[in-house]
Formats: structure tokens, sequence, C-alpha cells
């Protein structure tokens, strides 16, 4: 049998994916309309008042994101466990840590991208200052493939697991506390006046760190689930 | 094999750490108390009261040896997990789980003596300070360890699994630890630094802070020594050596 290169398995994963996620389209959409409907509550509950809006827009549109990621997390690698290609997968010739790294990229761009691009509507919407706008989509773009990686490794541990719903959001939150805290804060940064360097560098420096490391923990991961 | 490694590893053997660790318990938790109990009679008695704070900054010998702990632990959780990770030792993985639930009541202990400190002196049981938050998310962190452990079934492989999250957990301890200079927030910065010898904490108040620091290692050390040891006799139950350990010598059938 011929083996392939790496490379062709990290796309064949890739092509899969992305073809399992649009014959699913209706599914993929829902973080997106989770994010949509937790935005419009915030005015319902807290008062329609602007000032107040535009003030808090920042830190509320990156916990929505931050939940909304949380969703299909569970499903990541459970669907590849019940139906066996998991297996295929953890005794294929090609390094495990590729395969589970076209599979976080996958996730991250089906959650993490489509709520980057609804970002400025929300933003528009909740009234935050056009000059904050950048710095937020820089932070989510920046900080969601890390949510990616840690909640991928996270739903590796769980994905045994009959009911992980609940454990899923345990283990990642606490987790991802950093990610929400720099880039939360790299928008306040923005809206006092104050340098955002320092936390969008730091973002960047846990980006670096989750996309070099972030495959091998999560194969380990999947090793320690399934032998 | 160099000797050293090879009675290091021995304690890889269930047996023998169980006879090592009952030797060893008593002593620990004897020096724990002694310990223990001259901090807080130095502390709460000897040490004068805090110029600004008063009396109540005598929480303190429970709440930052507390604090010291709960990251000290789960940076040992953390280096047991990696031995079990990498070597499979058996101990190793029931040593880490063993260590989750004592740190993650020492992050108890310093949560609710920081709370009970705070009311008289900013006036508010909880503010989200940097430190507060982060100690809050530690918690947390013990919690999802313990949860991961408790969730699966076969229990090596779960500890592994578990292990494996305390590992990915590290990446926070440095926030934690950095959040009071990298924030400045309401919780006062680092005022003891053992190493490049510049307190601004008065020897009297200093040295029941050392002695506690000591007495929650030992008792740690005692804790965890009692906890491994009734993990493995529960998992190695039917062996021959536990049956030994829990019920005496087998004498033969009269």
């Amino acid at each position: 049998m011929r083996k392939g290169s790496v490379l062709s398995a990290f796309f064949g994963v890739i092509r899969r994916d992305a073809l399992s996620l649009w014959r699913r389209r209706a599914d993929a959409l829902n973080p997106i309309w989770f994010a949509a409907i937790v935005i419009t509550l915030f005015p319902l509950a807290l008062g329609p008042e602007a000032a107040k809006l535009a003030r808090i827009a920042g830190g509320v549109i990156w916990v929505i994101v931050l939940l909304a990621s949380l969703l299909s997390l569970d499903a990541l690698f459970r669907a590849d466990l019940e139906e066996g290609s998991l297996d295929v997968m953890l005794t294929s010739a090609q390094p495990l840590a590729v395969l589970a790294g076209a599979k976080i990229l996958l996730h991250w761009i089906a959650t993490g991208l489509p709520l980057l691009a609804i970002t400025p509507l929300a933003a528009t919407a909740l009234g935050l200052s056009p000059r904050a706008l950048p710095v937020l989509l820089t932070s989510l773009a920046l900080g969601t493939p890390i949510i990616s990686v840690i909640g991928a490794c996270a739903a590796a541990l769980t994905a045994g697991l009959r009911r992980a719903g609940m454990l899923l959001s345990l283990i990642v939150l606490p987790l991802v506390v950093p990610v929400l805290i720099f880039g939360a804060g790299a928008v306040e940064a923005s809206l006092t006046g104050t340098s955002t360097t320092q936390p969008l560098l730091l973002l960047a420096a846990g980006l670096a760190a989750a996309v070099s490391l972030g495959p091998l923990v999560c194969a380990a991961a999947l090793r320690l689930g399934n032998h | 094999m160099n000797p050293f490694l090879i009675w290091l590893n021995s304690f890889g053997s269930p047996e023998k750490f169980h006879r090592v660790a009952l030797r060893f318990e008593p002593w620990l938790l004897a020096l724990a108390v002694i310990l223990g109990a001259t901090a807080l009679y130095l502390g709460l008695v000897k040490a004068p009261a805090d110029y600004l704070q008063g009396e109540s900054a005598r929480i303190m010998y429970i709440h930052i040896p507390a604090a010291w702990m709960s990251l000290f632990i789960y940076g040992f959780m953390a280096a047991a997990g990696f031995c079990a990770l990498v070597w499979h030792f058996k101990v190793a993985e029931l040593m880490a789980m063993a260590a989750a639930p004592i740190g993650a009541g020492f992050t108890a202990v310093t949560l609710v003596t920081g709370s009970l400190w705070g009311r008289p002196t900013w006036g508010t049981y909880w503010v989200w300070d940097a430190r507060l938050t982060s100690e809050l998310v530690l918690l947390f962190l013990y919690f999802g360890v313990i949860g991961l452990y408790n969730a699966i079934e076969d229990q090596r492989k779960g500890a592994r699994a578990a292990s494996l999250l305390a590992l990915i957990g590290l990446i926070n301890l440095p926030v934690i630890h950095f959040s009071v200079n990298w924030w400045n927030t309401l919780h006062q910065g680092n005022s003891i630094n053992l190493f490049a010898g510049k307190s601004s904490i008065h020897p009297s108040m200093l040295w029941p802070l050392i002695l506690m620091a000591f007495a929650t290692k030992f008792w740690f050390g005692a804790s965890l020594l009692a906890r491994t040891r009734a993990a493995l006799l529960e998992f190695e139950a039917g062996k021959e050596w536990a049956q030994t350990a829990l019920f005496g010598p087998r004498r033969p059938l009269a």
C-alpha cells in the first residue's frame, strides 16, 4: 500500500471534515445563532443605555465567543470515535499530531472564523467605539485559535465519556482565562487610550505556543483515551 | 544504572512504597503539628499586631502558607503527573491524584481566609481582584482534574488523562504568580523575598510564616503518603502484599 505524504494526510482530514461539515451546515451555524441570540440578551437584561453597552461591548463579545466555541467542541472527536475513524487515525502511518492539527484547524475555520466575521456587526450593534474595533478583531483573531487548541485537547481527553458536556466546560474555561484576560484587556486598553501592544503580544506568544505544542498535546490526549 | 536511581525506582513497587510511607507518616505528621503549633503561638501571641491592619493581619499566618501550598501542590501534582505519563508508574499516578484534593483544600482555605480578612480591611468579602480571581481559577483547575479523574471508569486511564490535564493547566501558574505585578489591583504586592534577602517584613512576623510554611509542607507530605497508601491498598486489594498489610501475615489453616 502506498503510504502517501504527511501533507496529503493533513489535507485529506481537512477535506473530509469540511465535507461532513458542509453536509450538516445547518448544525454548523449553531454557534453563530447562539452568539447572535446572547448578544441581543445583553441590552434586554442591562437596559438599552448606549454608553453602558459601549463600555462593556468588548468584554461581552469576548465571553460570548468563548461560550459559543465551547458548543461545537464536544462533537470534535466523539463522532470520529463512535464511527471508528478515530481508530484509523490512531493506527495511521501518519503522525497523529498532524491529523489532530488538521481537525483543530477545521474547528477554528468552522467556529472561530464565522464568529470573527459577525463581530463587526455585533460590535456596531452594541455601540463599541469604532476605534476599538480593529483591536477587538485582532485580539479575537489571535485568541480564537488558542481556544480551539485548548478546547480540542480537552475534547480529546473527554471523548470516551458518555456525558462530557459539563466536564468539558469545567476543564476548558479555567484554561482559557488568560486568553480572555488579555483579549478583553486589549480592547479595554484601546478604550482607555493606553497601549494595546503588551496584551496583543502576549496573545500572539500564546498563539505561537498553542499552534506549535497544541497538536502534540492533543495527540497525546487522544492516545491516552483510546489504547 | 547508578545506585541512586535504582533506589529511587524501587519506590515504584507498591509494596515497598506502602512500607516506607507507613514509617514516614507519623514523623511527618508530628513535625507538622509541632511546627504548626509553634508557628501559631509565635504568630498569634508573640508577634506584634500590624501597625496598619491591627490584629486582623494575623490571619496571614494561615492565609499566606496556604496560598503557597495551593501553588506548590499544583506544581507537585503536575510533576507527579509527568512521571505518570512518561514512565507509567502506578505510584506516581495515584500520588498525582491523591495530591489534587489536598491542593484544592489549601486553595479553598486561601480563598476563605482571604475573604474573611478582606471584610474588615477592604470592606468587602470579595473583589474581582487579579490575585483573588486567579486563585479562584486555580480552584476550578483542581476541580477539573478531580472531575476528569472521577469521570473515567478505568482508574489508571483516568489518572493519566487527569495528569495530562494538570500539565496543560501549568500554563496558568505563571499568570497567577505574576498577577499581582501585571495588574495593579487591590491585592498587595509580594513583600517576602527569601532569596534576594530583602523582605519588607519584620523578622518577628517573618519567622512564624516560615515555620508555618514548613508545617504545611510536612502536613502535605503526611497526608499525601496516607492518601496514596489508601489508594494503593484499594487498587491492589486482591494482591498478596495488600492482604498482608491489611490483615497481617496469612496463617496456615488449622
